[in-house]
């Protein structure tokens, strides 16, 4: 095999390069487990779906939610105990889960994804404590 | 049934019918949500008459401007280049070019006529949007989703009214005072006049009619002859802006 | 094959530097538009469009215009141009590439572009714009990689080419035919809506592209052991000819159509180009420039001598370029919102951040085409020896 030497350099730092945000993060010690989902039942309201189903596919039921008001001008929603609801993330959802900060951004900070629902849609809370 | 089985069906529904102008969504996009109502009957044709007559007496008046404005978060950005206008005064002459005359009272030429999306029953911006983030409902509404627009701004070029406006910037520092049940927009889509279709869900009549103190601004259904805007339209002499274009606005100017 | 692309003498590796140094500033304003938005830009309420979408336009028609040398050679057996199809099919793959990169710093939310394909929408004419342009990047980059291929083992090109070859040829019409319809299906612009739209698109395209190419032929002959042939260098220069006549002779009836009529929404925008209106005058100078070059080009053209001098015919390509390049790169699109449906008179100019964005875009097209070009005639110098 020819320049092997080179070869084998260039693959280590490829690896090095790619597996940069993982030494990064050690190396800050950003990293502090998962983040524990904290949620308020004291009210005791029933949420639209089950917290598994929230927990893994939120997003696809906000896609469908939004379609149907936006696109369909379908407003509300039937959930398992036969209550109608209105299908808006900051009327509805955020009536129980009004802190953004815990419910919804720490598990985006940690999965590193950032949904842009924020850029138009209204935090409620933050507006009455401003 | 599960949302992925609704999309497999979407797909296959599409294969099957060729992709013919979207019109598979009619067909397979309700039935997951068929424990909702409908909240509009289908056979509705909106649509809205403004008397000049009255609307000129109150010079200076803005309550339904204002009152849109506020409804619906659209900022006040002061450089006119980055202007966002969803009902705006305009002068006649600019309004109704195409009825351009001579000797016209110098008052009525520079008066200001409201002007806002004309909702067209044959929208030219619909025909041109390449994502269909605008479309045409069925009881005639020219709606926007402001999820899926990608700011090409072809239906800019496309709307004979210029009833459209670009976020050329971030909206929200220009917002005086937020209205919390509807959103802002973000910098990078395309937003107008919807009708108040939110409004309209809960059985309420658009902003700015609602806000008129002179009842200037009439809104209701042109497919019911007894409606108030059909025995208005019957009895009075009305304009329309541009109707040779074929483009059939749904916004009626008594003069 | 890519190999010959990191060889290279001393100004190769300064153009290739220059060139990146000219992306990464681009690059670097985009991303501050992409932050700030396109507010960064000259575009307001009225003039929604600009320069992005003139390039863009432009552009198609460049892309377009390798039509007029691959035709000649494999439909008509033309085998002068045998060296240079392979440059018009490069030349072509660059321009595309630059038009859809135009699109991408146009568009407000570029991280939803996908939408496009998501929720295709056959009523617009953008919708077929993107499948005839990505048709098209795909036909050329068959055809030249192939081309190319056959041309390094020394073996004619495989028999299933042919076929996807003639498919390019009107495929190649069409995309700066669906482009012209972008513009002229629109009721609201009578600047646009006119039905010789598409030739005229076509036929300035046919001038400008060629003249592009034969600019850069002469350019590597210089610096270059490239010999395009004297053949097929007048060839050339008498499609830019004809190309060039029936472009001015378009525009000439558009300007007759408006002026004979009278009809105000038709008349106004020529005012705004060619006089100013309301005291807006942005584009009369550049028009006028274009008006001059263009009619001197085509003139210098149908005198042998000239012509057949190469150093002057380099300088009346360049001029052509440069006409056609104002009137669609610069006047085109912006004068369809001038005055706008409300009769408003607006103004626009691009900024510095959105010059920037631009030059960097050309700046990429120019390292594509740069790389393909040397490793096209670095193979054919290593088959020579």
């Amino acid at each position: 095999m020819y320049d092997s030497g080179k070869i084998l350099a260039g693959i280590i730092i490829f690896i090095l390069l790619i597996t940069f945000p993982f030494w990064l993060n050690s190396i800050q010690g950003e990293y502090k487990g998962e983040p524990e989902l904290v949620i308020d039942r004291s009210n005791g309201a029933q949420c639209v779906k089950s917290t598994d189903y929230m927990r893994n596919s939120h997003m696809t039921l906000l896609n469908e939610w939004r379609d149907e008001v936006v696109r369909n001008d379908n407003r509300f929603y039937t959930i398992s105990s036969g209550e109608r609801i209105e299908m808006s993330l900051s009327n509805t959802c955020m009536s129980c889960h009004a802190n953004k900060e815990e419910f919804c951004d720490r598990c985006h900070d940690y999965s590193g994804v950032k949904p842009y629902c924020w850029d138009c849609h209204i935090e409620q809370k933050k507006l009455e404590t401003n | 049934m599960n949302s992925s089985r609704r999309k497999f069906l979407k797909l296959a529904g599409m294969a099957a019918l060729g992709i013919t102008a979207g019109k598979y969504e009619k067909i397979f996009g309700l039935t997951g949500y068929s424990n909702t109502q409908h909240s509009q009957s289908v056979s509705k044709l909106r649509a809205m008459v403004i008397d000049i007559r009255k609307c000129l007496v109150e010079k200076g008046c803005t309550a339904c401007i204002s009152s849109c404005n506020k409804t619906h978060n659209v900022p006040n950005i002061d450089n006119t280049k980055h202007e966002i206008k969803w009902i705006w005064k305009e002068d006649y002459e600019n309004v109704f070019l195409e009825k351009e005359n001579h000797f016209l009272n110098e008052d009525f030429k520079h008066s200001e006529i409201l002007i806002l999306c004309n909702h067209c029953d044959n929208p030219p911006c619909v025909k041109v949007c390449p994502t269909k983030a605008t479309w045409k409902r069925e009881d005639g509404i020219v709606m926007m989703d402001w999820h899926r627009c990608i700011g090409c701004r072809y239906c800019m070029a496309a709307c004979p009214y210029g009833s459209r406006s670009f976020n050329w910037i971030s909206p929200r520092p220009f917002i005086e005072n937020i209205t919390k049940n509807f959103p802002t927009r973000t910098k990078g889509v395309v937003e107008k006049c919807t009708f108040c279709d939110e409004r309209l869900a809960r059985n309420q009549l658009p902003a700015c009619v609602e806000a008129c103190p002179q009842k200037c601004l009439l809104f209701g259904d042109l497919n019911d002859s007894k409606s108030e805007v059909r025995q208005v339209l019957a009895n009075n002499f009305s304009i329309r802006r541009k109707p040779s274009l074929g483009t059939n606005p749904k916004i009626y100017y008594i003069v | 094959m890519i190999e010959h692309a990191l060889k290279g003498t001393k100004s190769y590796w300064l153009w290739i530097l220059s060139l990146s140094i000219i992306i990464f500033v681009g690059l670097l304003f985009y991303l501050e538009q992409l932050d700030y938005g396109l507010g960064l830009t000259g575009l307001n309420r009225d003039v929604t469009w600009g320069f992005y979408i003139a390039q863009l336009t432009f552009l198609v028609g460049v892309a377009a215009s390798g039509v007029m040398v691959v035709l000649p050679y494999y439909l008509h057996n033309y085998k002068v141009f045998g060296k240079l199809t392979i440059l018009g099919e490069f030349l072509a793959i660059a321009s595309v590439a630059m038009c859809v990169l135009f699109v991408v710093v146009d568009v407000g939310q570029p991280y939803r572009m996908m939408n496009l394909f998501l929720y295709p929408s056959p009523e617009s004419l953008l919708f077929w714009d993107t499948v005839v342009l990505s048709g098209y990047l795909v036909l050329n980059v068959i055809i030249s990689r192939k081309v190319l291929d056959s041309e390094r083992k020394s073996i004619p090109p495989p028999n299933w080419l042919k076929p996807i070859i003639i498919i390019s040829i009107p495929w190649a019409i069409s995309i700066h035919t669906v482009t012209a319809f972008l513009y002229s299906g629109l009721a609201a612009r009578p600047f646009w809506m006119t039905a010789i739209l598409a030739p005229r698109f076509l036929a300035s395209a046919f001038a400008s592209g060629p003249a592009l190419l034969l600019v850069m032929c002469l350019v590597l002959k210089k610096i270059t052991k490239f010999d395009p042939g004297k053949e097929a260098v007048q060839k050339l220069a008498l499609i830019i000819t004809y190309a060039m006549a029936a472009n001015i002779f378009f525009i000439l009836m558009e300007l007759f159509t408006a002026f004979y009529s009278g009809i105000p929404e038709h008349l106004t925008h020529f005012q705004f180009l060619f006089v100013g209106l309301e005291g807006n005058t942005s584009l009369v100078p550049w028009m006028w420039i274009s008006v001059v070059l263009g009619i001197t080009a085509l003139t210098c053209l149908f005198v042998p001598k000239l012509k057949q001098n190469e150093n002057i015919l380099f300088g009346i390509c360049l001029a052509i370029f440069l006409s056609i390049w104002i009137d669609k790169g610069l006047g085109m699109v912006v004068t369809g919102f001038i005055p706008s449906p409300l009769g408003e008179v607006a103004s626009y100019w691009p900024t510095i951040p959105e010059l920037m964005i631009s030059l960097g875009i050309w700046a990429i097209g120019f390292f594509i085409i740069t790389v393909f070009y040397k490793v096209t005639l670095s193979l054919r110098r290593e088959l020579l020896t």
